[in-house]
């Protein structure tokens, strides 16, 4: 089975963040980079199927230079190549960047053979735009199903391939209420995944060595279609790209952090002492239990 | 006049739920300021026209086609499409669930459109403003969204929920989209029930969360001892979850769950903002920890310093004295 996974280098927070003085973007000096666990996940999973059933896997990601870093680690979990779609300027909306991969898709599929399976996160970590994914799906007409963290594969007789017999991809997702639901997909698919899908594994020394001498795949792509100050609703929108003649958007003005709505903890005992105090407060506000 | 507000809605029976009743209001003050009129769409069968809605909805659109349950993402999409066509929408709103999300991904996919997820707040004029949610909620982003329709998703948790009323009446609709059998074939195809018995995490009133301070799996046992004197649940920080420690449902963050109890106690967890996204919708929060400098204690309400292991059993001891002593 051919795999594909689509990550995206997103700067490491942990405290506090912070802005870079234009309001643009988050202050990067002192952070690492990483990418979202849902797509952590993505990868583990891509690596997995590769060593269960043959095949080939695939990382990509759409950013600058340096998200190099983040296809490299991903060779090192296991994946045995890696495309780098090189952009440069402000960031991507989520519609170009959606056109773009697919466009790659369709060059990488016209070069190397068919992808089985097209693996996204569920959102992004850092934009969130829970689409870009399923925008890629419907660009390529194939089944998508997003929020995954459960996968199966199974072959079932199919009427439309004559007495032969066709990949389903089972896939298990939380439901709104509760429990999981299950959906059928039947391959070539795209799946948004969520954290959960599987624990990921830790990179080894010498996976790390093996992908520093992998080689990455450049495309450049340079600044976004959709332009640094955005386009007025559908006029030059045309021009993005021949795979949308879509509306970019939404167009970022800038970031700002939410207001801090607490203030610092009221400490209310240390030690097990504290524990009729806690009970006062659980008893005040209602929650005791009983 | 602009168009209606079109806000597509999810329900159980005649109930809307929770992120429902978040978007229809959202939706309702947008058609507020823009003049138009408030309209909705909902799939479902006979018994939805009953559906239980707040004040203000002029119009539902209502489809009602067996095959369209269960959920299937591309259908819905195209039921929602079909309720636009009718409209004439300026905007379609919907809420941040996993469904919302990706009823409007396909949507806007379908239609070539923008779509802005987890929006807080959206101002009208030549150009139209939203106010979305990055990271999870740690960092608001200023965005334009200009299209013929703007699609949007309301972040779940960001703005009240109108409570629905048994009087209002709009116009019911009915919604009849051209189905697509290759849109069909993506649908809920099997559900199995929650494994669990108690309260849901994001149902409940008190939720014990469990970080790395825990220590190990065995150490969650005196975390569930008290959610279950107070009827709550049990949750955990992503390090207690990728240990193993917990099952990843129970995760709480940026990549599990949000939750909104009348009390989090947190245990044994720093406070990382991918953490406190998930629960800083909580009405107080009490962190238990044995680190005062810990980024918790600045997000946290109420704080106890000290050893969780010795700290989370005294609770309990106390609860069950007090118990006790009362029958
Ligand atoms: C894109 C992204 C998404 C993420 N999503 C999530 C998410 O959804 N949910 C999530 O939780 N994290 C998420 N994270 C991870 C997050 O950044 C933190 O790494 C994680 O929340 C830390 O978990 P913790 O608080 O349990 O552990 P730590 O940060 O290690 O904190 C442990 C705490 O326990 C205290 N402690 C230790 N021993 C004791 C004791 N005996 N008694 C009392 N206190 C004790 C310590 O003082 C410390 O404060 C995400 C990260 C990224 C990059
Ligand atoms: N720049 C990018 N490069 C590669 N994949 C991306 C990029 N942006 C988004 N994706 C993929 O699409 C998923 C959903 O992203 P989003 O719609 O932006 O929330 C992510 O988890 C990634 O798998």
């Amino acid at each position: 089975m051919n795999v594909l996974v689509c990550v995206k280098r997103v700067p490491q927070t942990g405290g506090r963040i912070v802005l870079t003085p234009d309001g643009q973007s988050i202050d990067t000096r002192f952070l690492g980079f990483t990418i979202s666990p849902h797509e952590e996940c993505g990868v583990e999973e891509a690596v997995r199927i590769v060593e269960s059933q043959g095949g080939s896997s695939t990382v990509l990601t759409l950013g600058p230079a340096e998200a190099e870093d983040q296809l490299r680690d991903a060779m090192a979990l296991g994946i045995d190549r890696a495309v780098l779609l090189e952009t440069s300027g402000p960031e991507w909306d989520p519609v170009s960047t959606a056109a773009a991969i697919a466009d790659a898709i369709r060059a990488q599929e016209a070069a190397n053979g068919p992808f089985d399976l097209i693996l996204f996160g569920n959102e992004a970590a850092d934009t969130g735009d829970y689409q870009v994914g399923i925008r890629v799906a419907v660009a390529l007409g194939r089944p998508v199903i997003n929020g995954i963290k459960g996968l199966a594969f199974a072959d079932r007789a199919d009427a439309a391939a004559g007495a032969g017999t066709r990949r389903i991809a089972l896939a298990r997702r939380e439901a709104p209420t509760g429990g999981w639901e299950t959906y059928e997909l039947p391959l070539p698919a795209v799946l948004g995944v969520k954290e959960g899908l599987n624990l990921p594994r830790y990179p080894s020394v010498p996976g790390r060595l093996r992908a520093r001498k992998k080689e990455v795949e450049r495309v450049q792509l340079g600044a976004s279609p959709a332009g640094a100050t955005g386009m007025g609703a559908g006029e030059d929108a045309a021009s993005a790209g021949e795979a949308s003649n879509a509306v970019p958007g939404p167009t970022k003005l800038g970031l700002r952090l939410p207001a801090e709505e607490r203030s610092a903890a009221e400490v209310i005992g240390r030690g097990p002492d504290a524990a009729a105090a806690v009970v006062d407060l659980l008893e005040r506000i209602g929650v005791a239990g009983r | 006049m602009s168009g209606p507000v079109l806000v597509f809605l999810e329900h159980v029976g005649p109930d809307l739920d929770r992120l429902s009743l978040e978007a229809v209001t959202f939706a309702a003050s947008l058609a507020q300021s823009l003049g138009s009129n408030l309209e909705a769409v909902a799939i479902g069968g006979e018994g939805s026209a009953g559906l239980r809605l707040p004040r203000g909805v002029a119009t539902l659109h209502l489809a009602s086609d067996a095959r369209l349950e269960p959920y299937a993402p591309a259908t819905w999409a195209g039921v929602v499409g079909a309720a636009a066509d009718a409209a004439d929408p300026a905007a379609i709103v919907a809420p941040g669930s996993d469904r919302g999300d990706e009823v409007l991904a396909h949507l806007a996919a379908r239609r070539g459109l923008p779509f802005a997820a987890n929006v807080l707040s959206v101002t009208p004029g030549p150009s139209w403003r939203v106010v979305r949610q990055r990271w999870g909620g740690s960092l608001l982003e200023d965005a334009a969204l200009d299209a013929p329709v703007r699609l949007l998703s309301v972040a779940p948790h960001g703005v009240s929920a109108a409570e629905p009323t048994v009087d209002a009446h709009p116009e019911v609709v009915a919604v009849t989209p051209d189905l697509d059998p290759s849109e069909l074939v993506v649908r809920v195809v099997g559900h199995e029930p929650r494994e669990s018995a108690g309260v849901s995490l994001t149902e409940a009133r008190v939720v014990v969360g469990g970080g790395r301070g825990v220590g190990s799996a065995a150490g969650f046992a005196q975390l569930e001892e008290l959610a279950d004197l107070l009827h709550g649940a049990v949750g955990g920080s992503r390090v207690a979850t990728s240990l193993g420690w917990r099952p990843h449902t129970d995760q709480i963050g940026q990549t599990g769950l949000r939750i909104a109890p009348d009390l989090y106690i947190a245990c044994g967890i720093s406070g990382a903002i991918q953490h406190i996204v998930g629960c800083k919708a909580a009405k107080r929060i009490l962190a238990i920890n044995t680190d005062p400098e810990s980024p918790i204690m600045s997000v946290a309400d109420y704080a106890v310093i000290g050893d969780l292991s010795t700290i989370v059993p005294a609770i309990s001891a106390e609860l069950r004295r007090r118990r006790d002593t009362a029958a």
